[in-house]
């Protein structure tokens, strides 16, 4: 038994003959099936000395991996040669988190596939200056419990471009944006994973022209507790949310194993949050849901910092193209709660909220005008699902909701992604 | 007739090697060598450990020391050296890692006791336990044990650079590696369960995910050389002292206090200290590179470094933030009382890359660890109540 470096190629020839002989061993024995990593020791030769300025690419293959990579360098490109050309699987992997993880700023990745990791796919870890362009981060199995949690993971990030992406199967989001701010998440497809596109605790977001389909929830914006910053001021619009309606596959104690499946677009105690000229269609549960931190079933004494608040506020709901949907509603208390107002045949209105709201802001019964919760959407309605009973009084509310917020400005990307084409605003295609 | 010369030449060389391969090597003393911008090929042209015969020597002024409770390496026995060029020290710090002086150097060769009867380079190997888990005053005797790796970290005047070496099938030499490496081995536990495992040697930048304690910075540092970790007594070959007051004896360590008034970590293992002196200790030499305020962790919102006291920051009853299924479908990072509620004990528990922690430096279950950390949870008073 050896130690092996991997079999190096012709590219890597200078580096330990002794090393490289020995690697060339197929081991006796092993504990988990060896596979050709020579690919990754290139991979990772480059990326380990990588210079500001650099571009790597990596040709088109399908390259075996069994450890995650990583990149430490700031100004580095990784290039493929396109998501179904250039293939880095994880299937394998018996070392590292993620498959790719990234503590870089000015970092750009593109046409490129990673597939199949343990852990998220692709995760970079605080930077400046970030596109993600043309990625594919997917779990050919589908859905799966045991799947990594994320596809495209940006957290603690400012400045980000995520764009013409197909994220697949992750386990909780497919694209999650963390901690981040001024962001643009745009053209990417999302299917089949708990959540399609994620953003959370995040502020200055335009999220526009993707398609999520076939998730559990489509589109979430969500403030999760105990964290350095709270979220707000994200637009949601141009998009297309359908049939998400696949079975909530997250693993219980995950933000997302409380969100219902067929959720088409979800607001969880964020702040101003506008959701416009969307199609959203066929999500079963309901097409929008607004819902504080009470309604995801975490909420302790003791479990939640003081500074967090969890109540969503200042969401403005306008314009958006809704069709079907909120017939089949996940979970026992809201199917009951379907059947008793809207009967066997009937469905819950295209908005949903909670019926949670902060008792020390209300003011004779309602939130202060910058504070509410505006649906100008007609001929939608809005039903205050009446959390806080459980439901039990529940009710088609649509006049309380009316009324009108600023909009807010487009996200403008600066630095080196400023000449990237400013929010289009040009309808879905 | 030049020809024939080098050929005499190497005839010569070749013979001599084969004598020194035979017996005993007689080479001149090991002495360290300060690389200030190049990375050698060979472990043994640093001079602080290197294979002489059936010996893993100790280069001339190399220290050996330990840390009160150690990461948990797949069972690997350490040993740690640090070598200060002449006339430099370090400055003490409370918490943080020393401040050390560019030339150092320090090493942390990874070593499993060999099942009896087996080669050198065997695979078949048997757990550093308790106090084998770190050892070596004199280096280390190579007849009994298997070398795996040998990581080095050297402060350079840029800051501290990381660079693993990988010990070669003979056990003669280990060369760098900067992509890491696997070795497959086998483990036979003191009970006979056999374990077959994949020991991972890390890639530069793997290093790298744990020694940065600011990750904004992205600064390498080492983790080990921290008051709480060395206040202890070593047994040197000179007799047993404590680590600091060594360490300040021989002028290598400036403005430390007496041992007493310094902090002081237990041993994991040491049944006579508290379970909760224990489990802090080992959370905090296992998690707290990562999981504190600047590390890499910081985004979970979960800190476990020694110094933390507030129950939510400690993870009690504290909701997942990026678990995904590493939450093994339970609620919150640690439920007081209940272990098998509880995050923290499932992913210590855990082999599966992207569940288990710490994410990196293990494919083996600690289980001495995990038993702790279970131990410590089901003692603790409390409970998360729903509002």
């Amino acid at each position: 038994m050896r130690v092996t470096t991997g079999c190096l190629t012709g590219l890597l020839a200078s580096v330990s003959l002794a090393a490289m002989l020995a690697g060339c061993d197929k081991p006796k024995q092993q504990a988990a099936a060896p596979a050709d990593t020579s690919g990754q020791t290139v991979i990772l030769q480059k990326l380990l000395d990588a210079k500001p300025g650099d571009v790597i690419t990596i040709p088109a293959g399908v390259y075996h991996l069994d450890s995650s990579i990583s990149l430490n360098v700031d100004g580095v490109t990784v290039r493929g040669e396109g998501m179904d050309k250039t293939v880095l699987d994880f299937t394998n992997q018996i070392n590292g988190s993620e498959g790719f993880a990234v503590h870089a700023s000015n970092f750009t990745i593109e046409d490129i596939a990673l597939q199949n990791s343990k852990g998220d796919a692709l995760k970079v870890n605080e930077g400046q200056n970030i596109i993600i362009r043309r990625v594919r981060a997917e779990w050919t199995n589908g859905p799966a419990t045991s799947n990594g949690a994320y596809g495209l993971y940006p957290v603690q990030t400012k400045n980000l471009l995520v764009e013409d992406c197909y994220v697949r199967g992750a386990s909780d989001a497919g694209i999650y944006v963390g901690q981040s701010q001024n962001i643009v998440v745009r053209r990417n497809h999302a299917i089949e994973n708990v959540a399609g596109i994620e953003i959370e605790n995040s502020s200055f977001a335009d999220i526009y022209d993707n398609e999520a389909t076939k998730n559990t929830g489509g589109i979430l914006v969500f403030n999760m507790p105990n964290l350095p910053v709270p979220g707000h001021s994200t637009r949601v619009f141009h998009n297309h949310a359908y049939a998400n309606n696949t079975p909530n596959f997250g693993a219980k104690g995950t933000a997302v194993s409380s969100v219902p499946a067929g959720t088409g677009v979800i607001v969880n105690a964020n702040k101003k949050v506008e959701i416009f000229d969307n199609d959203i269609a066929d999500n079963a549960t309901g097409n929008v849901i607004i819902a504080s931190y009470f309604s995801t079933g975490f909420m302790t004494k003791t479990g939640v910092a003081e500074a967090y608040d969890p109540y969503p506020e200042a969401i403005y709901i306008y314009g958006n193209h809704f069709k079907g949907g909120g017939d089949a509603p996940d979970t026992l208390k809201l199917k009951a709660a379907k059947l008793a107002l809207f009967g066997l045949t009937g469905h819950f209105p295209d908005v949903i909220w909670d019926g949670f709201a902060n008792p020390k802001k209300l003011v004779d019964g309602k939130l202060p005008a910058d504070s509410a919760i505006c649906v100008d959407n007609a001929p939608s309605d809005v039903l205050n699902a009446d959390g806080p009973n459980d439901f039990k009084g529940a009710k088609v509310d649509t006049a309380a909701f009316a009324c009108n917020l600023e909009k807010m400005a487009p996200i403008t990307l600066t630095g080196p992604l400023a000449d990237t084409p400013a929010t289009s605003g040009a309808a879905k295609s | 007739m030049r020809r024939s010369l080098l050929a005499t030449i190497a005839a010569i060389c070749l013979g001599t090697l084969g004598v020194l391969g035979a017996r005993a090597f007689t080479r001149a003393p090991l002495a360290p060598h300060y690389f200030a911008n190049s990375n050698p090929a060979n472990l043994s042209d640093w001079g602080v450990v290197a294979a002489h015969g059936q010996h893993l020597a100790l280069g001339a002024g190399v220290v050996p020391y330990d840390l009160a409770t150690a990461l948990f390496s797949d069972y690997a026995g350490k040993l740690r050296t640090i070598w200060l060029p002449a006339g430099t020290s370090a400055t003490y710090d409370a918490t943080q890692t020393f401040d050390f002086p560019v030339g150092t150097i320090i090493s942390k060769t990874f070593y499993y006791p060999r099942v009896a009867g087996q080669p050198a380079g065997s695979a078949a190997v048997r757990p550093a336990l308790g106090a084998l888990l770190q050892s070596g005053a004199d280096g280390l005797e190579l007849s009994t044990i298997r070398l795996v790796e040998t990581r080095v970290l050297v402060r350079r005047a840029s800051g501290w650079v990381a660079l693993p070496y990988v010990w070669n099938a003979d056990q003669t030499e280990a060369t760098l590696a900067r992509v890491g490496a696997r070795a497959d081995l086998e483990l036979t536990r003191d009970d006979g369960r056999v374990t077959k495992f994949v020991y991972a040697v890390p890639n530069a930048n793997q290093c790298a995910s744990c020694h940065t304690p600011n990750h904004a910075s992205r600064a390498l540092s080492p983790i080990g050389p921290k008051a709480r970790h060395l206040n202890h007594d070593f047994a040197y070959t000179t007799g047993r002292e404590n680590q600091l007051a060594y360490l300040t004896r021989i002028g290598w360590l400036r403005g430390a206090p007496a041992p007493d008034a310094a902090p002081r970590n237990a041993r994991f293992y040491d049944t006579t200290a508290s379970v909760d002196a224990r489990a802090r200790a080992y959370l905090d030499i296992n998690c707290s590179h990562c999981h504190s305020a600047m590390g890499l962790a910081r985004t979970t919102g979960l800190h476990l470094d020694a110094n933390v006291t507030e129950p939510l920051r400690l993870g009690f009853c504290k909701p997942p933030v990026a678990a995904g299924p590493g939450t093994g479908d339970h609620n919150f990072d640690i439920v007081p009382g209940r272990p098998d509620d509880s995050i923290l004990a499932y992913r210590l528990a855990a082999t599966r890359p992207g569940v288990r922690m710490p994410e990196l430096g293990r494919n083996l279950v600690h289980e001495e660890g995990v038993a702790l950390i279970r131990a410590w949870i089901a003692g603790l008073p409390g409970a998360c109540q729903a509002e």
